[in-house]
């Protein structure tokens, strides 16, 4: 498979970045993406030119390291996985693929393709946690949790924080990030003690970072790799009302 | 000299450790505050270490690689976590994990380590659980558990195919606390280039931003060590990209000796490799073995079809399928311990009955249990491991099985350290996969996180507490010391050697070139003849690199390929390292599989003689002979066996 790719170029975060076009041939079907940009990669390597700097690590959609903008859609044309885990047959006739850092004010860009996106970390740091500390917690199987909350809960835990999210949003909202976060752990027992103020601290963060408001397009939970879905943002404002109001009423 | 001292407390084997912390020294709190700890690494073992020593009051820096602690490695793990709980009532205990770890490792571990360990293993579900870990429930409410290789109990604790995940999120959201209360500073994008020794104690690192190219130095009381295996020495390999040796072997190029570096864990069920341009290989989880059952034709004729695209695995019929793990191995079927597993796979296609294109395959099927259990069961299961399969193979294993085959996993090998995993130099500990500790010759599944959180929240704070305890006097360390100015100064001058090469070849044609030598020789079958060779070829490769390695760019800013030959260099290195263990290992023993040294039936054959120790190297210099260190193991507790996983 042959294909032009139009890649994003920035040397750091100081200077102005621009589109540059490059050409990869005889690409194998089987390749996965991030291989195809290594094969491009290896190339300008030996022509003495710098790489194209992206971030990745597992390969393998868990960790949330790889965030690209495919022909516009973070993660690229498919649903539910994440751009490492898309392979070349997926761009059958699709001569000319056009690769981006994802864009948002919160996500500052740092060279090429790479993104800060440190502004997710604040926002945990500032709440999204149970305070238990290490020793002097009970026996596991002293706290029981219906099945069915332990799955919403882990469905909820499975953001991997890649953040598109952020880019997916045309108010980069985060509120799909904050909110999978919220409802992981107010589904469970052990998160209830402090959800109240969990939920206030993180909005709190939130806002203070840059992220935009959510007009509730749905367009985060359509370009999630993890499928997160969008209900969990109507619970988080409950949790955030019920917050406000003093009065601390969640579902058990 | 060097004086091996596994430093093992005195009483009986279950109350070492209770022994060890009533006797272990305090810091009180006033004084914690004054002491700091740099941690290296925000996987399981760093960042649940991290936080536990921010819980009790001490200063800490803690570094790594990527944009944020939450995608350390571990974050990758599936399987699940393995701990004594018995709340199946199925005969765990203290004693049987301790014992199923001991003999999984083919007893090559530490009876006093692993003993420690299966005793805390319970705590770290319990504190997982109050972080707000989701495992797996019952429809009771209590916590569901499956089983795991070389093992007959299920103790095996998950969270869908994520345990890893969970696991490590659970130890972010502690660690996050403790960076919001102001303990714990986060150092991110950060590789740590060397350990800086001060009159012979770990004081501090030189490390490396990794976006703007500036050389750092931080300084601290104590140094730990996290940065987890290295797999990556074989090019493919299931670890990140981004999984290195580097801190580890720069530690060992400072004193600190090499433990075991040839043992390695080859695991039995990945995704088969589909060319060239392959960057990494996929696990596909053990846990699979619970329901899949693992088998190649029976007939060479049937192989030889399949291989070539005209007959498909549903067609061959139940009599011409060998289900060969349940054929040689009754007791434990498809749930041998991975290095058995691994070995019979090779030795299948080996023999021509191998699948796939390449013959490098066999089938794991899941058809039955479908029958069996339905495939709502089975999608509850695995559902996300079986969604990944069809995304890189095209292929539906609810329809047809999944084709696997062994890769590099998991490294069992690491730095050596004594009861309180403080390494061969004062102050500087080693934690998690980095070091040798608890495996053996061989990693039971499920057991490398339950080595990591146990290493990070349960003995790391008391054992680096006991170590600062007469540090209470030591002021902050400056970094303007001559230590610190030499260290930056080694660093400095190589990376400028490696920009000044300005060779033919990229970095990634060297990685792939030592890759295919580890593969071939210090892979799942070694000779001595191979091993010999191997060390030539290395050596080779590494003068062939130095001379003709192409790096562009400087070192201002973000230069990955600089990065990548950095890291490069340590596993030419490492390799080397590797090879001449596993050549003077004469015997087999778990992961380590010399052809000369096995019994009629194919199984490894240990010699408890002459090799019942731990194999440390201390390095003399690159291109010099490393001194190997023999620390004896004895076992007191534990009856020295032949491991049969057949009845
Ligand atoms: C695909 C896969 C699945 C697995 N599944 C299971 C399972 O089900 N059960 C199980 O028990 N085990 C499993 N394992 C093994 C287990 O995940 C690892 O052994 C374990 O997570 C290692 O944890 P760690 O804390 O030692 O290191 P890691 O998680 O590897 O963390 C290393 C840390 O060190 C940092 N670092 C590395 N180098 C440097 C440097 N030079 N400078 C600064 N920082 C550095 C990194 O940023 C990272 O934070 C699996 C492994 C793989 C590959
Ligand atoms: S590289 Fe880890 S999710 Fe893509």
């Amino acid at each position: 498979m042959d294909f032009t790719l139009k890649i994003w170029r920035q040397k750091d975060a100081k200077t102005r970045g621009s589109f540059q076009t490059y050409k990869v041939t005889d690409i194998s079907s089987d390749s996965s993406f991030l291989e195809m940009l290594d094969i491009l990669n290896e190339s300008l390597v030996l022509k003495g030119e710098m790489p194209i700097n992206f971030d990745n690590d597992c390969r393998e959609g868990i960790c949330g390291a790889c965030s690209l903008y495919v022909n516009g859609r973070p993660h690229g044309p498919d649903t539910e996985i994440t751009i490492c885990q898309v392979h070349m047959r997926k761009f059958k006739n699709v001569g000319t693929i056009v690769i981006e850092p994802w864009r948002s004010k919160a996500f500052p860009v740092l060279s090429d393709l790479m993104i800060d996106r440190s502004a997710f970390d604040k926002i945990i740091q500032a709440g999204g946690y149970i305070s238990a500390s290490t020793g002097g917690v009970p026996d596991a199987n002293a706290i029981l949790i219906r099945k069915e909350k332990a799955d919403e809960s882990m469905d909820a835990a499975a953001c991997i924080g890649c953040g598109a999210c952020v880019a997916a949003c045309k108010n980069a909202s985060a509120m799909l990030f904050v909110s999978a976060k919220v409802s992981h752990l107010a589904l469970l027992p052990q998160g209830q003690v402090e959800a109240k103020r969990r939920v206030q601290m993180m909005v709190a963060e939130m806002d203070g970072q840059g992220f935009g408001n959510c007009t509730n397009t749905g367009a985060c939970e359509a370009e999630c790799p993890k499928g997160i879905k969008l209900t969990y943002i109507a619970r988080m404002n409950r949790e955030f009302i019920a917050g406000k109001m003093g009065a601390q009423k969640m579902d058990l | 000299m060097i004086k091996l001292d596994p430093k093992i407390p005195k009483g009986p084997l279950a109350e070492k450790w209770t022994n060890y912390k009533s006797a272990q020294k305090l810091v009180n709190p006033a004084n914690k505050r004054k002491l700091e700890i740099i941690v290296v690494g925000t996987g399981l073992a760093g960042a649940a270490a991290a936080a536990s020593f921010g819980e009790l009051g001490f200063k800490v820096k803690l570094f790594g690689i990527h944009d944020s602690p939450r995608r350390a490695h571990s974050i990758a793990a599936q399987g699940g976590i393995n701990a004594n709980k018995n709340y199946r009532n199925d005969g765990d205990s203290t004693y049987r994990l301790f014992y199923d770890t001991i003999k999984g490792g083919d007893y090559r571990s530490r009876e006093a380590n692993v003993y420690r360990l299966a005793e805390v293993s319970g705590d770290i579900i319990d504190q997982c659980v109050a972080q707000g870990v989701p495992f797996a429930r019952e429809y009771s409410g209590y916590l569901d558990n499956r089983s795991f290789g070389g093992a007959l109990v299920s103790r095996t604790f998950y969270a869908k195919g994520q345990t890893g995940q969970q696991l490590l999120l659970g130890a972010y959201g502690a660690l996050s606390k403790e960076i919001h209360n102001g303990s714990v500073e986060m150092f991110t994008r950060q590789e740590m280039l060397d350990v800086v020794i001060i009159d012979g104690r770990a004081r501090g690192i030189i490390t490396k931003n990794l976006i703007t190219g500036e050389i750092e130095r931080h300084a601290a009381h104590t140094v730990v060590i996290a940065t987890g295996g290295y797999g990556n020495v074989f090019f493919l390999s299931t670890n990140a990209m981004n999984s290195n040796a580097s801190a580890v072997w720069r530690i060992y190029k400072r004193g600190a000796l090499f433990a075991n570096p040839s043992f390695t864990q080859i695991h039995p069920t990945c995704i088969p490799v589909h060319g060239e341009s392959q960057s990494k290989l996929t696990l596909m989880s053990e846990s699979l073995r619970n329901d899949g059952r693992i088998w190649v034709p029976r007939k060479k004729e049937d192989a030889e079809k399949i291989r070539k695209g005209q007959m498909k695995p549903v067609q061959i019929p139940e009599a011409d399928r060998d289900y060969y793990l349940e054929r040689r191995y009754p007791a434990f079927g498809n749930l041998v311990p991975r290095d058995v597993a691994s070995r019979a796979a090779k030795e299948r296609c080996d023999a021509g009955f191998g699948v796939g294109t390449t013959g490098l395959a066999v089938y794991l099927d899941f058809a039955d249990s479908i029958k069996r259990l339905g495939r709502n069961v089975i999608e509850e299961r695995y559902g996300n491991l079986f969604q990944i399969y069809e995304k890189i193979v095209d292929d539906n294993p609810y329809e047809t099985p999944m084709m696997i085959y062994p890769a590099v996993h998991y490294t069992m090998g690491g730095i050596w350290v004594d009861y309180e995993l403080q390494t061969t130099v004062t102050g500087l500990f080693a934690a998690g996969e980095a070091n040798f500790s608890d495996h053996g010759a061989n990693r039971l599944g499920a057991s490398a996180l339950m080595q990591g959180l146990s290493d990070g929240y349960f003995v790391l704070p008391y054992t680096v507490q006991s170590y600062l305890a007469d540090q209470i006097n030591v002021p902050k360390f400056k970094t303007n010391t001559p230590e610190f100015d030499a260290a930056e100064k080694g660093v400095r001058d190589e990376l400028n050697k490696l920009l000044g090469i300005k060779g033919k070849q990229t970095v990634d044609t060297f990685h792939k070139k030592l890759g295919r030598i580890m593969w071939d020789y210090v892979g799942m079958g070694r000779t001595k003849e191979g091993l010999e060779k191997a060390i030539k070829m290395i050596k080779e490769t590494r003068d062939e690199f130095w001379k003709d390695v192409k790096i562009p760019g400087d070192l201002n800013g973000k230069n990955a390929e600089l990065e990548k030959a950095w890291r490069l260099a340590d596993y030419l290195e490492l390799g080397e390292l590797m090879a001449r263990d596993a050549l003077v290992r004469e015997e087999s023993c778990g992961g380590h599989f010399r052809e000369e040294y096995q019994t009629p039936d194919a199984e490894a054959l240990r010699d408890d003689e002459k090799f019942m120790f731990v194999g440390a190297w201390e390095f003399t210099g690159v291109d010099k002979e490393p001194v190997l260190h023999k620390e004896p193991l004895n076992y007191e507790y534990i009856e020295v066996k032949t491991r049969n996983y057949k009845e």
